[in-house]
């Protein structure tokens, strides 16, 4: 679906997508992870045939986007970053007049729409202008909205970001039925839970370059260990020293981080050496850590 | 409503109303789009003069006054841009901007959070659409003596005519932004103004519009704005001024009071 | 298969439909009103002009600034306005509409909008009795070039600019005064000789000169071809001009 090798993005002086190798698979969950300014939305961009590419070469469903563009875009849906639906039209009419840009007959055009208000639970809203809608519900709508065309690759540019959590489960379930249809997704996302819930196969990007590349699971265990623990003191003493062989010790400005392949033992150990941290907490390792491990940075500051 | 008036007065303070204009020079000087704006508004009545007054005046040739007296048609429509730049200057500062500050900016409940009384936000604003509006007609009036379309004298005689337009249509225009329900609303008020610009007896006197229409004019205000700026700016007088003096005033008055209390009732609830 | 420019056109009338109400007053009856006040009021003391009514003589500049005026207007805050706060035309660039169908569909809308007024207007001003030449049903067709030369190069600004107080001064600086002194409401030739080459510079002047020519069935002061050819320099400048500015602000 999607082919790019040495894929590089310059804005004048600036570097955002700094030669990067991508292979999308039909009906892959493919995902981009980072935090924001790590190139994600500018390699979406050239995906989705609106940014050319500075340098590289990309090939989207076999076709090259510089030159065929339009059909590429007639096979593709795309729901943005910011949402950009009409607010002078209601929520029916946002998707038959998109579905008019595809070349769509106004029949097939209101038949899909009403198909997809019902995928998206928006058959009640459908006369409501898009205003009064809350944010998960125009989230909910431009998605429909890129699925108008029966694409063969749906590409998702942060598609939970600024939503409450109710809202993003919600989106989560819908994407992942679209999943199981077996559209193509293509996802950006900061939040490691989001890539974890959706995403088969993931790139880790920072600075413009792929930090890492795998299934969820792999990249953990790649690059984290089973379980983390987390301490917190309240003083402000060095700890670093005196934890020591328990894990791989990595102290963050308001916790400390323990690497270790079983976290009940790491615990015991702590105590046994007289430390006594105002809490504690034992969990699974996350693509956070991943990040944390590849980047030195959190990837949510 | 005089009453009303006079009683809001006795607790007026003046360093408040003041602070109130103050905070639209400092929007003045926040940036340079507003001053363009705002000095290119001077330009609009003067372009109708130099086009319709000299330019059409040049295939017009003389007309002759109800009195008798005949003038240059370009002295004849002079007098009657000037009340309308007074009109415009006026009505763009207590309309549009009235309202984005009324509705979007929220700068007046801002402003309601301290001791500053309604009554005196309707009367800082007024004064300041008042002095866009002399900025305006001032600048006019010059234009005029240059052209030999008025003399210095009655230029300076015309002057305050145009400040009590720029009050009546400046109160006005605050009561009606009160009533406002959003930007779709102004299109109604745009299209009054236009028609009050081409038929106040601006381009050719009202005597020969048909009777009925001219009854319908003469109850309008650009038409008694026009009529008092013009019997001063070409020394035309008569009695029938202080009618239009009066006319003006009423309107300016009562649109501020009514303002005032639309901003009470709608704000400080 | 609708084309994609017919789909553009076709989401600019969708819209039009909500909001037509608005348009009425400045397409329709300001333009009879200025007739009116001008054409008759004044008119009744200027008498003769090259030969007509002053009313027959003002009727074909009335037209094409109504053409002209509408044309600028419509290309200033819903263009701008569908870039930066609806954002419609980054919806449409992620599906098959390329910039030419954006700026194609647009122009049309414009020349929908405008042909409707021009052919009221005629039939208004033809019970006014203020056409005397059967070439007056052309007019609609210099209204149409007159449209896409002002409309094209307006739609590039307004695609090129992130304030939109430069509308106020694009009315005041450009689009009022070449109405005032294009030759609508009196031969350009009373202008200063300094002045004159700035109406020569101005499309509705040409537009002006062609409608006159063709309602009262005389010659026009330039042949005709250059006052056309000059209206397509301009629209075809504009369009040029146009599809760039909205290649450049998509892109980012």
């Amino acid at each position: 679906m999607i082919y790019a090798r040495g894929l590089i993005k310059r804005f004048g002086d600036f570097t955002a997508v700094d030669g990067i190798d991508l292979d999308v698979a039909p009906g892959e969950a493919f995902g981009f992870l980072g935090p924001n300014g790590a190139g994600k939305s500018s390699t979406m961009r050239m995906i989705s045939c609106v940014s050319m590419p500075t340098a590289g070469e990309l090939r989207i469903l076999g076709m090259d986007p510089v030159r065929e563009g339009p059909r590429i875009r007639a096979r593709l849906g795309v729901c943005p970053q910011l949402d950009n639906l009409d607010p002078d039209l209601n929520v029916r009419e946002n998707l038959t007049t998109y579905a008019r840009y595809f070349g769509l007959s106004k029949s097939e055009a209101r038949s899909r729409a009403q198909n997809l208000l019902e995928f998206v639970q928006l058959q009640e809203k459908a006369t409501s202008t898009v205003e009064p809608l809350s944010g998960g519900m125009k989230r909910r709508l431009t998605i429909a909205r890129s699925l108008i065309n029966n694409p063969d690759l749906v590409l998702l540019d942060e598609p939970t970001t600024g939503l409450d959590p109710q809202a993003r489960h919600l989106l989560w379930e819908r994407l992942f039925r679209l999943k199981q249809q077996g559209t193509t997704l293509v996802l950006t996302t900061h939040y490691m839970d989001e890539a974890e819930q959706l995403c088969d196969r993931l790139v880790v990007m920072d600075g413009g370059r792929i930090a890492a590349e795998g299934s969820p699971r792999s990249l953990i265990e790649t690059h984290s260990t089973p379980e983390v623990v987390e301490l917190r003191f309240t003083d402000e003493v060095d700890y670093t020293g005196k934890l020591e062989g328990i894990g791989r010790v990595d102290p963050l400005p308001d916790r400390i981080l323990l690497y270790t392949d079983d976290g009940d033992a790491a615990v015991n150990e702590v105590h046994r050496r007289g430390l006594t941290p105002s809490s504690v907490l034992v969990r699974r390792s996350s693509l956070e850590d991943v990040f944390l491990q590849l980047t030195g940075r959190t990837l949510v500051d | 409503m005089v009453t009303t008036m006079l009683a809001a007065r006795v607790s007026l303070s003046p360093s408040r109303v003041g602070a109130v204009i103050n905070r639209n020079v400092g929007a003045l000087r926040s940036g340079p789009s507003y001053w363009l704006v705002l000095v290119s508004g001077f330009f609009e009545p003067l372009l109708y003069l130099l086009s319709i007054g000299i330019g059409v005046g040049a295939l017009v040739g003389p007309i002759t006054l109800p009195g008798g007296r005949v003038i240059e048609y370009a002295e004849f429509v002079a007098p009657a841009m000037l009340a309308v730049s007074a009109m415009s200057g006026a009505l763009s500062e207590t309309t549009f901007n009235f309202f984005f500050k009324m509705k979007y900016s929220k700068t007046f409940e801002a402003i309601l959070a301290t001791p500053v009384k309604p009554f005196e936000i309707a009367l800082g604003e007024l004064s300041w659409a008042l002095v866009r509006s002399s900025v305006y007609t001032g600048a006019f009036l010059v234009v005029m003596v240059a052209l030999g379309l008025t003399s210095p004298g009655w230029a300076l005689a015309a002057l305050p005519a145009t400040l009590l337009v720029g009050l009546a249509f400046g109160g006005v225009g605050m009561a009606i932004s009160t009533l406002m329900r959003g930007w779709q609303d102004f299109d109604m008020l745009t299209t009054g103004q236009f028609a009050l610009f081409l038929f106040s007896g601006t381009f050719s006197p009202v005597q020969d519009y048909p009777p009925a229409m001219e009854v319908l004019v003469a109850a309008t205000p650009l038409f008694h704005a026009v009529e008092l700026v013009r019997g001063l700016a070409i020394g035309e007088l008569g009695w029938s001024l202080l009618g239009n003096a009066a006319y003006l005033l009423a309107m300016g008055a009562a649109g501020l009071v009514f303002a005032a209390r639309r901003i009470q009732r709608t704000l400080c609830v | 298969m609708a084309h994609p420019t017919v789909a553009v056109l076709e989401r600019h009338l969708h819209l039009y439909r909500r909001l037509w109400r608005a348009s009425v007053f400045s397409s329709f009856i300001l333009p009879v009103l200025f007739l009116i006040s001008i054409g008759i009021g004044v008119g009744g003391y200027v008498g003769q002009i090259q030969g007509v009514d002053y009313l027959a003589w003002i009727v074909p500049g009335v037209m094409a600034s109504t053409a002209f005026q509408m044309a600028i207007g419509e290309s200033t805050y819903s263009v701008l306005g569908d870039f930066k706060w609806v954002r419609a035309y980054h919806a449409m660039r992620a599906t098959p509409v390329e910039i030419h169908d954006m700026v194609a569909g647009w122009m049309l809308y414009i020349l929908l909008r405008v042909e409707i007024a021009a052919v009221v207007f005629l039939g208004v001003t033809g019970l006014f009795g203020a056409l005397h030449s059967p070439w007056a049903a052309v007019t609609p067709l210099i209204a149409a070039l007159v449209a896409v030369a002002a409309a094209a190069p307006v739609t590039a600004f307004a695609a090129s600019i992130d304030n939109d107080s430069y509308f106020a001064l694009l009315f005041r600086f450009f689009m009022i005064p070449s109405t005032l002194f294009a030759g609508v409401f009196f031969p350009v030739d009373q202008l200063p000789p300094v002045i004159l080459p700035l109406a020569w510079l101005s499309p509705l002047w040409h537009g002006v000169e062609l409608s006159r020519a063709a309602t009262l069935g005389v010659a026009p002061p330039w042949p005709a071809a250059v006052h056309v050819g000059c209206l397509a320099l301009f629209a075809v400048a504009g369009l040029a001009w146009a599809m760039a500015a909205f290649r450049k602000r998509l892109q980012d």
